[in-house]
């Protein structure tokens, strides 16, 4: 059992270098596209900020973080509590996470429709009409390709981990998990983590370059 | 056996866990507190390593890397590393880019530009039909 544990782990970080390796392309285009457009990219992640306090505030982006973190800390609780054969705090902490990825899922989709509403859209689709947006359009519909791709594969991300934290809840709850056998719930723990690993370095690139 | 036992005492508590959570909101509050100051190009720097700072407590910690056997944080350096590569290089083109021409070459200040692939909206407007045709026009009055 020992060996089994730790030769699935061992797959699930190999696949983790390859989610490193697909954002990482994306972060490394953001990046490259960013020292072509430096003005541009400035000026359109102003339009990701909200109002606070009469100054502009990564309102949305800054709650996400804080959800995302907190959610990583529900799930190492609960991979703890399968550990220690502690199957109603496993359940708990498990569908804490699971509702904590859907408070994420609301706010990302908040942002979106607001997006859309100025038609701050990728590529050919981006029409945003304000005087201070049409000119150097390209750059913009550039950034917000990149912002769209890569916060929407983030989110398809959390959309499949809410499907794996619900089947683990599930299978919790049946008491499937024992402290000798918990390998599904520590592997899909490394995956959400991976998951609030890739919004910490969306985060500052998009909501706070300056 | 005794392997087994060993790995489950020695994971983290709850109580490392928490600490860490509170480290990371910390770090949190201090990258968007740090991007309200314009330290000019060192803002980016600054906000990057904040962020890889929160991605080793997450890898170390949440993702159990500290007490783990040593190949699966190998195996999650090598994927870094190679994405630093990946990074480095495609960073060193970029910024060192020059416009490097023959020795021998004509004087192209007035030649049309060539198309920009990656940004077809500053490539300059193909010529104007209308007045090419106009043009020689004006020559045959003068004739």
């Amino acid at each position: 059992m020992e060996q089994q544990f730790d030769t699935s782990k061992l797959g699930m970080w190999l696949f983790i270098v390859t989610e490193i390796l697909l954002f990482g392309g994306l972060f490394v285009g953001f990046g490259l596209m960013q020292n072509r457009y430096p003005r541009e990219f400035i000026e359109a992640h102003e339009h990701l900020k909200q109002e606070l306090f009469g100054r502009p505030f990564p309102l949305y982006g800054a709650i996400n973080t804080i959800v995302l973190l907190v959610s990583s800390w529900t799930m190492v609780m609960g991979v703890n509590a399968a550990q220690t054969d502690q199957k109603k705090k496993t359940v708990r902490y498990l569908v804490l996470t699971i509702l904590l990825a859907c408070v994420f899922l609301v706010i990302k989709y908040v942002e979106y429709s607001h997006k859309f509403a100025d038609h701050l859209l990728p590529g050919m689709f981006y029409g945003h009409q304000a005087e201070d947006l049409i000119k150097g359009t390209h750059g913009y519909a550039t950034f917000f390709a990149f912002y769209f791709m890569m916060t929407g594969l983030h989110g398809i991300h959390v959309l499949v981990g809410i499907g794996l934290l619900s089947w683990l809840a599930m299978r919790a709850r049946r008491g499937d998990f024992t402290s000798e056998y918990y390998t599904p719930v520590d592997l899909v723990g490394l995956y959400w983590h991976v998951v609030d690993m890739i919004w910490i370095y969306l985060f500052p690139l998009y909501y706070l370059i300056s | 056996m005794s392997t087994h036992t060993e790995s489950h005492t020695s994971h983290g508590g709850p109580k490392i866990y928490t600490a860490n959570l509170f480290a990371l909101l910390f770090l949190t509050v201090i990258t968007v507190a740090a991007a309200s100051f314009n330290f000019g190009s060192a803002n980016v720097v600054i906000a990057l390593a904040i962020a890889t700072l929160k991605a080793i407590l997450v890898a170390l910690f949440f993702m159990h890397l500290v007490w783990d056997k040593p190949v699966n944080a190998i195996i999650a350096i090598a994927g870094f590393l190679f994405l630093g590569i990946f990074l480095m290089f495609d960073f060193i083109d970029v910024t060192t880019r020059v416009n490097l021409q023959p020795r021998n070459m004509p004087n192209m200040e007035n030649a049309t530009p060539a198309p920009d692939s990656m940004n077809p909206l500053r490539t300059a407007p193909p010529r104007p039909l209308e007045p090419a045709r106009a043009a020689p026009e004006v020559k045959e009055e003068h004739k």
